[in-house]
């Protein structure tokens, strides 16, 4: 995946007065104002931003899916993203998972006092670029500072708006036994990514995480395949075993998984081994996982595959109804076993 | 992944299964020691692929399960501890203490850090002069040697804030404790493959010897549990009890020499209580005479009243391989992951998460 968003040379740091946030940034007075003017207006600039209202004014028909999510990532730059790339992607698929195309963004940052202007900017490029590669535009925002000690360099919530395709029907109510279970990609990279720099971890191989905006791929797989996709969802926090229970015990079908069918990177599913996680309850960012009618199933994930974010998409299993409300996978020796919730944070062990 | 894939191969699985099949003429209850044996053996679905005459029971090789409460209390005492910094693994976070979790001090604000080696404490330690650091040593003989490396390399660094909370267990005095047991009704063992790696084999031929019973030094891939099993109950059937080596590719009958050299160099061997068994005698690891300056114990006077167990739990039952998770009446109910009555549940490795997260074996119906 080529998507990587690193500093962008065509947006270079502004000249500023200040090297770090200060309290004064984000009181509302002069400062805020010199703040904001000296660059974020700038980067982000759009009709609808430009207004500089208290709130956007903008018009919207026929049905609209609404989404936030807030993102407090440490640490705030990793292989293959950082906090900027992130909070713009992962909204952008929430709203992409409920079958429409985010189209409008709020943008709020909660600062810690004495983050540096270099590395603000840095996250401010990554937000410009994927919302940019997004198709989606940020019209209002807000920004605090609170006091150090009082966050962790910089927090960003997102919120996003857009229309639902008109083809799209996403809802686990329509999900019936045998559809089949789509996963976009490997799994776990991302979490591996970002364990591996909080724990200075050195692999020889770098995993990078997945982070991208899969708005345009499900959009276009929904524009093809229109209701016989069933449901979708993207794994993010507590992984693909946590989103599989949700809708099993929502549906009270069974989801039925075969381990060898996965897709898993070598590198990742060695630092797994190594740390002691199950790969299953590992974060993702740019992965999602579908349910689709089995008669469209292989021209589906052809489709799927041939798209820069599904090269790597498989058949992981289909759902059936022999243990209602139940999450089974085949193991790669050929036992069975269920696969259950994730229990708080998974923890890496002693032994 | 090479070595690791060719011990998940399926058609070997399969054959392994049919000649144990072909052998087993008797019911035989075999115990594996380890928490990550267990784990392979539910995660796997493998006790659902052996023959209906062999049971597999699980053994108390879980450090997390058998930490007693009030260990886990001194580790909150000394967390809560002004200018304290208490480094821990992982999974020690979750278990419960007597009032609390270290999870629930660190969100009370205590300054406890999850680390993957004592060395890193120590480095913690050189950056953080105005800071005393604990490191929670907890682990049986496998983790033992890099515990005491780190108190070896904080004394030629000179520190003076650097110490450990030792609660080493060790594997043979507990699987005596288990066969000398009235209830005993295990007919062999699987060893811990790691633990061996470090020990060597030699502490078990006078076990196999004095309870007739086999033991098999075994590894934790799928391959390796099913030919341990194989050899065990080859045994058996036999009539015989040896100790067998079924890791040879980690496993020497010596050990790791460097390792039990430096485990000597700092411990000493001390008695020790085990959640959910009670005191067994010169089970465990304390830091020795000559390095008290780095025992937490002796440098934070440490007093802490001994903390009752939930008698609800039926843990030590289960470490005994007396019971099944699944026989408990809380299983499950009163009993979860999110809120154990005993460490069984709480940690990764402990039987009864096993059972609660992977298994529910029997419970699958398919085809």
């Amino acid at each position: 995946m080529s998507t990587k968003i690193k500093m962008n040379i065509s947006c270079p740091m502004p000249k500023f007065d200040f090297d770090v946030i200060t309290m004064g940034h984000g009181s509302g007075g002069l400062l805020t104002h010199k703040f904001l003017q000296s660059g974020v207006f700038d980067i982000l600039k759009n009709d609808l931003l430009d207004q500089q209202h208290d709130g956007a004014i903008f018009e919207l028909t026929g049905k609209t899916a609404f989404s936030t999510d807030s993102y407090v990532i440490s640490p705030i730059f990793f292989p293959g993203g950082n906090i900027g790339d992130l909070a713009i992607n992962g909204t952008v698929n929430d709203i992409a998972m409920c079958g429409a195309e985010a189209k409008y963004m709020s943008l709020g940052f909660i600062i810690e006092e004495g983050f540096t202007m270099k590395e603000f900017w840095e996250v401010l490029v990554s937000i410009k670029n994927a919302a940019d590669k997004a198709n989606v535009k940020i019209v209002t925002g807000d920004t605090k500072v609170v006091e150090k000690g009082k966050g962790d360099k910089i927090f960003i919530n997102t919120s996003g708006i857009g229309m639902v395709h008109p083809k799209a029907n996403i809802h686990h109510n329509n999900i019936e036994e045998g559809d089949v279970i789509i996963v976009s990609g490997n799994i776990a990279n991302h979490g591996i990514a970002i364990m591996s720099i909080r724990e200075g971890l050195d692999f020889e191989t770098a995993i990078e995480s997945d982070t991208v905006n899969l708005n345009h791929t499900v959009l276009r797989l929904i524009n093809t395949f229109g209701n016989d996709i069933k449901f979708l969802r993207d794994p993010t926090r507590g992984g693909v075993a946590s989103v599989l229970n949700e809708i099993a015990e929502l549906t009270q079908l069974s989801f039925y998984l075969e381990q060898s069918l996965i897709p898993l990177n070598d590198a990742v599913e060695g630092a797994c081994e190594m740390l002691g996680l199950d790969p299953l309850y590992v974060a993702n960012e740019g992965l999602f996982l579908a349910v689709v009618k089995k008669e469209i199933a292989q021209s589906f994930l052809t489709s799927l595959k041939a798209d820069e974010n599904g090269t790597h998409a498989a058949i992981i299993g289909e759902v059936t109804h022999t243990n209602p409300g139940k999450v089974i996978m085949k193991s790669r020796v050929g036992g069975k076993r269920i696969v259950t919730y994730l229990t708080g944070e998974q923890l890496p062990r002693i032994c | 992944m090479k070595f690791l894939t060719e011990y998940r191969d399926p058609e070997m699985v399969v054959q392994y299964v049919k000649e144990i099949k072909a052998i087993t003429t008797k019911p035989w209850t075999l115990m594996e020691i380890c928490g990550g044996q267990t784990h392979s053996l539910v995660k796997n679905g493998i006790l659902d692929m052996l023959p209906k005459l062999i049971t597999m029971v699980h053994g108390p090789g879980c450090p997390v399960c058998v930490t007693s409460v009030s260990v886990i209390d001194e580790a909150i005492y000394l967390a809560e501890q002004p200018h304290v910094i208490l480094c821990s693994f992982g999974d020690m976070l979750r278990v419960p203490g007597s009032k609390k979790s270290l999870l629930e001090a660190k969100a009370e604000g205590a300054d406890i850090r999850i680390l993957y080696s004592p060395l890193e404490a120590v480095q913690l330690a050189k950056s953080n002069p105005d800071k005393q650091v604990v490191f929670f040593a907890v682990g049986f003989e496998t983790t033992a040697p890099a515990n005491a490396l780190s108190v070896v390399h904080a004394a030629s660094l000179g520190l003076n804030n650097y110490s450990i909370l030792a609660s080493h267990v060790l594997v043979p005095p507990a699987m005596e404790a288990i066969l000398g047991d009235d209830e005993n009704t295990i007919n062999a063992f699987l060893a811990a493959g790691h633990v061996c790696t470090i020990m060597g084999i030699d502490e078990y031929y006078p076990i196999a010897e004095k309870y007739k019973c086999p033991i098999v030094v075994t590894g934790f891939e799928p391959v390796d549990l099913l030919q341990g099993i194989l050899m065990a109950v080859q045994q058996l059937e036999r009539g015989e009890y040896k100790v067998e080596n079924q890791y040879a590719r980690s496993v020497q009958r010596e050990g790791n020499k460097m390792a039990k050299e430096t485990i000597q160099k700092v411990f000493t061997v001390s008695d020790r209580v085990w959640r959910g068994i009670g005191n067994i005698p010169e089970s465990g690891y304390e830091v020795n005479e000559k390095y008290k300056n780095f025992n937490a114990r002796v440098k934070f006077k440490i007093n802490i009243p001994l903390a009752e167990e939930n008698k609800e739990c039926i843990s030590g039952a289960i470490m005994k391989g007396l019971k099944k998770p699944k026989e408990c009446p809380n299983f499950g109910i009163q009993c979860k992951p999110e809120h154990p009555l005993g460490a069984p549940m709480v940690s990764s490795e402990g039987a009864c998460a096993a059972y609660y997260h992977y298994a529910s074996a029997d419970e699958v119906v398919l085809e």
